[in-house]
């Protein structure tokens, strides 16, 4: 789906990347970790997380990540929204908590982007 | 490994200590010059994600470091090194879950006691030397060329 779907799904706020709500998503990872973000979590995924600062837009860049969901109602830092800016990232934020983030998200389609961990090295 | 090869790039990039100010400056560089390279992007992203680990190392524990970026027709390698306060026991440092991460680097997203098994889990070669008092250093290697993967 688009990301347009997505923000009408979580009836989502949009920070960053007004002009990047027509890029395709099909999967998604989420965690407040962001060395499980970078251990888990594949390109051209949605992040849903509950933090807020630059490092959610500097983790999404190294993996190319699609867009940043940031989950129960909270905003996302001025210098991250100045970051996200530079690097291209869309940030939109929804009052879902990140459970029912996913859930919604889910039943639209949108899948995890790996299902369960494996115990052997795989890269994206 | 083949130290003598041909280095097609060099360059050394400093990083501030215990400061998130710039945190993750060097790996959003690392990946642009990279792909700039035409690394393949699934190497790309190895490369900046064991970057990224260890800028976020020195940002979270070391008085100042940098990070040197060597890549040569085969492999790309990436050396972390601070002056700081270094680590005890590396051994216990390296199981996942060990941490003596502060407050101020949860609230980051991390210092849950990931980054040098995800560093070494990323890297083709890891290796970390460390003297408590002075800093540490660390030695990763990604192979470019896909048939080497998974060599240690």
């Amino acid at each position: 789906m688009t990301l347009r779907e997505v923000q009408k799904i979580l009836e989502a706020e949009v920070f960053v990347g007004y002009d990047q709500l027509d890029i395709e998503v099909k999967t998604a990872f989420g965690a407040d970790l962001m060395s499980d973000v970078l251990a888990f979590a594949k390109a051209g995924s949605l992040l849903l997380t509950g933090l807020t600062n630059p490092q959610i837009v500097r983790t999404s860049d190294v993996l190319d990540i699609a867009a940043i969901i940031i989950v129960r109602g909270k905003r996302p830092l001025p210098e991250t929204i100045l970051l996200a800016e530079e690097l291209k990232i869309p940030i939109l934020g929804t009052k879902y908590i990140l459970f029912e983030t996913a859930g919604r998200l889910y039943a639209k389609g949108i899948v995890g982007c790996i299902e369960t961990v494996s115990a052997t090295r795989e890269f994206s | 490994m083949n130290s003598h090869e041909t280095v097609v790039y060099e360059n050394t990039f400093p990083v501030e200590g215990k400061s998130f100010n710039n945190a993750g400056q060097v790996s959003t560089q690392v990946k642009a010059l990279l792909q700039k390279m035409k690394i393949p992007i699934k190497i790309a992203r190895r490369a900046a994600i064991v970057t990224y680990e260890a800028e976020i190392n020195i940002c979270s524990y070391a008085d100042h470091g940098k990070i040197i970026l060597r890549v040569t027709p085969e492999e790309i390698i990436i050396e972390a090194i601070d002056e700081g306060q270094g680590i005890a026991d590396i051994e216990a440092a390296m199981e996942e879950g060990f941490s003596t991460a502060t407050e101020r680097i949860w609230r980051m997203g991390f210092g849950a006691g990931m980054g040098l098994s995800n560093m070494r889990n990323f890297s083709d070669y890891f290796h970390i030397t460390s003297e408590v008092g002075k800093g540490t250093r660390l030695k990763m290697i990604i192979c470019i060329d896909d048939k080497h993967l998974g060599k240690q």
